[in-house]
């Protein structure tokens, strides 16, 4: 087990090299012309640098001026020791700027994830239990559904109906208008009204994925023999459903919400850019945007790290789960 | 025996017997060539596929989406950019009105009044000089009324020295100063006057210490403050002629009621601060001229300004009405707002049809989804939008298919080293987020300008890039089991080359997974480049898919009023991603039907 552990975690650490080498691949391949145009429009801003530091900066950090692989060790050596260069866009060391907005994205999504599992997890053993009738039929549509709408669409529509006629939410932001004005329990609860409209559009958008898979997942733990076995000798069904079948779908489940605790921490941009919650989603958006290649840099890295990060997870945690699982 | 012989006899007549009047019970029987070869294994997965009510939804509404975007373009009336106009009754600016505090000048016949000229005889005015000079001519100009001056060019004859009474002239060579000049002279001096008229021609003296310049004058110019507008189109050569004006001029400044200028006779009636001039020549009076201190300018210069038009305003005016009437060109009856738009200056405005982009209008039968904010058919552009964003979908699932389709089979084929390597490479990729580098490229073509149609082109290749893996890995896992399975054998076993053996052998076993991820696919490439496009990342104008379309809803203003500008686009988005998701549920059961048991 610990051998296998050990292994996986090298293979990751291998990978998020080579990924991040892509990622300063990608910076590198920005055509000059668009690094020297955007470097010019921000020491062009009141209170930047100027264009000749933003550009010795650039070098220092990235090695931009010697080949690709010593770049990139330079690059490396620097970005381990957690200096990423100060974010153009927001004039902030970029990392003081991630520790500012990671909190929003990951209470997001703790709380997208909470009620997606408090959903999807019920119905699609529902669906599954009932296959073929009509629950089923409604709950696969509306899982196909979920999965069909565009987030943007799904954010608009709430807008419209909820913000515009109806104006019971703010459209854009963390906080109202008067947030200074709240005392500390005010503040929380302005915050959390803020945080209702995109919570409702990611637990739409995702629980049609986890219900479909909690399905699928139920479906072929109903047809397994034990199941049969259970039911020949007499069990009641709830406890066929709940003892036998249930605790084997959770293998498969848990595997995959491990997959995706540590993606909490990659933001939702579409969502966070929608509703301009000032999570990392939405602050990458801007930075990308704006061509604030520090910021975009550590941004893409990052979530390269992390998408290793939650398969090593998840492949460690499906063999912990499962003791039927050995590994050499 | 025989019993049991017969009876054998017995229970087959019986059989027979049975069987010949009753056919579907002989089918019954399982090894009945009927029975056995129905249905082909497309046509297996045809029925089932039909049978699953979810997939027929999602087929029929594929089927009316294609033809929706690809032969409802053709059908529909309007082209994808055509424009679309409407009439919009507005008070227009029509005219203006100022006081003129002015002086303006007429220039006599063959003379000129330089505008550096008009510009001296302004200072000389206020400095209170009787002669200026500018570019070597000598001017002088004498007061003839209220706001009314004569301007004179003199050319100087000669100088008078004078001597207790007596005048010694200095003659310019070649000038003419005969002695009845000298005595007309003399006498204007014994008046105290500078000026002075002798033989028709006017001359003045300029006193300077004790010589006196005597310079024959002729008049070059009048500068007035009024204004003089003809009744009709002919009178107006007449207006312009400067004797005319002249005659006018000094005939409102002594105050006289009639004047006569070449053989006719006009008179002059007072209205307020307005002279009408009218013609007496048919016996009865004619309205000929108004000279008021208004200026009317018309704000189309092609439409000419009736004096009938002019008093009418005037007339408001002196009423303080804010609204009038007056007859325009062809008779008919309009109205006319008149309001003070600066110190002494009207704006006069008048309901005029203007023709205007007939932007974000309502559905109606002439436009089912209303129309833009260019004025383009809504349903039209979701015609063409679709096209857009079905072409993107199927390209970028068609490179998808293929480097996915490549490189699975050849790491599920030869496994071991090979596989290992393109594995970890696909694990590569699979790490690389998707959502940065799309928006990374969009900001970089942002700022590069570079041109729409390199821009598609450029998009689907990089969503075909990033998005191989997905097939890969089905295709390897699918090839993986294949493999061993005897058929292969007895492919190697006949010596077919590898290529053939892949792409012949294995890759159609593994055609209905690809068909599937395929179908699935397309819905999340579609949602990804509606999403990009929203986002302004995606494809930019001309160039519109559904998601270009829906971007109107990002302006909260638009979102607010206008629903029918993006809930349609985003409806079609919505349910084209449904109907590819339930085609593909269908395809993937029909396809194995031990997951549906």
């Amino acid at each position: 087990m610990w051998k296998f552990i050990v292994r996986r975690v090298l293979l990751a650490i291998i990978i998020i090299v080579f990924g991040s080498l892509i990622c300063y691949a990608v910076i590198r391949m920005l055509p000059t012309s668009y690094v020297e145009r955007v470097a010019r429009q921000r020491s062009t801003m009141p209170g930047s640098k100027g264009y000749q530091y933003i550009l010795a900066q650039l070098n220092s950090y990235y090695g931009m001026d010697s080949s690709i692989l010593v770049g990139f060790a330079k690059w490396g050596g620097n970005a381990l020791r957690g200096q990423w260069g100060d974010s153009w866009f927001f004039e902030l060391p970029v990392i003081q700027k991630f520790a500012d907005v990671i909190g929003y994205s990951v209470v997001l999504g703790s709380i997208t994830l909470f009620f997606e599992m408090v959903l999807c997890i019920p119905l699609g053993v529902l669906a599954a239990r009932k296959q073929y009738s009509r629950t089923d039929y409604f709950i696969t549509v509306f899982a196909l559904a979920c999965i069909s709408l565009p987030t943007f669409f799904l954010a608009t529509i709430l807008k419209y109906i909820f913000s515009i006629k109806l104006g019971w939410f703010d459209l854009y932001g963390i906080v109202g208008r008067f947030y200074e004005q709240l005392n500390a329990f005010g503040k929380f609860g302005d915050m959390a009204v803020h945080m209702i409209m995109p919570i409702v559009t990611l637990t739409f958008i995702n629980l049609g994925g986890l219900m479909r898979f909690t399905r699928t997942n139920m479906l072929e733990v109903l047809n397994a023999d034990y199941i049969r076995t259970a039911r020949a000798k007499g069990l009641p069904e709830r406890r066929v459903i709940s003892k036998h079948a249930f605790r084997n779908t959770l293998i498969p489940l848990i595997t995959y919400l491990s997959y995706l605790l540590p993606n909490l921490f990659a933001g939702a941009m579409i969502t966070e850019t929608l509703f301009q919650i000032p999570g990392i989603g939405y602050i990458s958006f801007q930075a990308m945007v704006g061509g604030d290649i520090p910021f975009t840099m550590f941004y893409v890295t990052f979530l390269t790290a992390l998408t290793q990060i939650s398969l090593m997870v998840a492949d460690v945690m499906y063999a912990v789960v499962d003791p039927r699982v050995r590994i050499q | 025996m025989l019993p049991i012989n017969e009876a054998n006899t017995k229970a087959n007549n019986d059989i027979n017997r049975e069987a010949a009047p009753d056919p579907p019970e002989q089918s019954q029987r399982l090894d009945d060539e009927a029975r056995v070869k129905v249905l082909s294994p497309s046509m297996l997965v045809f029925k089932r596929f039909v049978r699953n009510r979810l997939a027929v939804v999602g087929a029929i509404i594929l089927i009316t989406m294609f033809l929706f975007s690809f032969v409802g373009g053709v059908i529909s009336p309007y082209s994808q950019s055509q424009t679309f106009y409407k009439n919009e009754v507005m008070w227009k600016e029509y005219a203006n009105l100022a006081v003129n505090n002015e002086l303006r000048y007429a220039e006599a016949d063959g003379a000129s009044f330089p505008a550096s000229a008009r510009a001296q005889f302004i200072l000389a005015l206020n400095g209170g000089k009787a002669t200026f000079a500018v570019g070597g001519v000598n001017y002088t100009w004498s007061r003839r009324g209220e706001d009314l001056y004569s301007i004179y060019a003199t050319n100087e004859i000669a100088t008078a020295l004078s001597l207790a009474g007596e005048y010694a002239y200095t003659i310019k060579p070649g000038a003419d100063f005969p002695a009845e000049l000298q005595a007309a002279f003399e006498s204007a001096q014994a008046l105290n006057q500078d000026a002075f008229d002798w033989n028709g021609a006017m001359y003045t003296a300029a006193r300077a210490g004790k010589s006196l310049s005597i310079s024959s004058a002729r008049e070059i110019a009048l500068a007035t403050m009024r204004v003089f507008d003809a009744y009709e189109p002919e009178f107006e050569r007449t207006i312009a002629a400067y004797d005319f004006r002249r005659a006018v001029e000094f005939a409102l400044a002594e105050g006289a009621d009639t004047l006569s200028y070449e053989g006719i006779n006009y008179s002059i009636g007072r209205a307020g601060d307005v002279d009408i001039v009218y013609d007496l020549s048919s016996g009865t009076p004619v309205e000929f001229a108004i000279v008021s201190p208004y200026i009317v300018q018309m704000a189309s210069p092609d439409v000419r300004l009736t004096v009938e038009f002019k008093d009418a305003i005037l007339d408001a005016l002196r009423a303080k009405q804010s609204l009038f009437t007056s007859r325009d060109a062809d008779g008919a009856e309009r109205e006319y707002q008149i309001a003070l738009s600066m110190p002494n200056q009207y704006t006069i405005k008048r309901e005029t049809v203007a023709q205007m982009y007939d932007t974000e209008a309502r559905p109606s039968w002439s436009h089912w989804l209303g129309t833009d904010s260019n004025g383009m058919d809504m349903l039209t552009r979701l015609m063409y939008g679709g096209r857009i964003s079905l072409m993107v979908g199927f390209v970028v699932v068609l490179i998808e298919l293929f480097i996915g389709v490549i490189i699975g089979g050849v790491s599920g084929y030869f496994g071991g080293a090979i596989d290992l390597l393109l594995m970890r490479f696909i694990d590569l990729f699979n790490c690389i987020p998707q959502w940065p580098i799309l928006i990374i490229m969009g900001s970089v073509m942002d700022t590069l300008e570079i041109d729409p149609y390199v821009r598609i082109f450029l998009l689907m290749l990089s969503l075909g890039l990033l998005g191989w893996t997905g097939i890969a890995r089905v295709v390897r896992g699918q090839i993986l089991t294949l493999r061993e399975q005897d058929f292969m054998i007895a492919a190697e076993a006949t010596g077919i080359r590898v290529s053939a053996r892949i792409f012949r052998h294995l890759v159609p076993n593994v055609m209905p997974l690809l068909i599937v991820q395929a179908t699935l696919s397309l819905g999340g490439v579609i949602i990804t480049e509606a999403t990009l496009s929203f986002l302004g990342m995606g494809l930019k104008y001309p160039l519109a898919s559904w998601g270009t379309i829906i971007n109107a809803a990002t302006n909260i203003y638009t979102m607010t009023n206008f629903w029918y500008l993006w809930i349609p686009a985003g409806m079609l988005i919505l349910i084209t991603v449904l109907g590819f998701n339930f085609v593909g549920d269908g395809l993937r059961d029909a396809f194995d039907p031990k997951m549906k048991r």
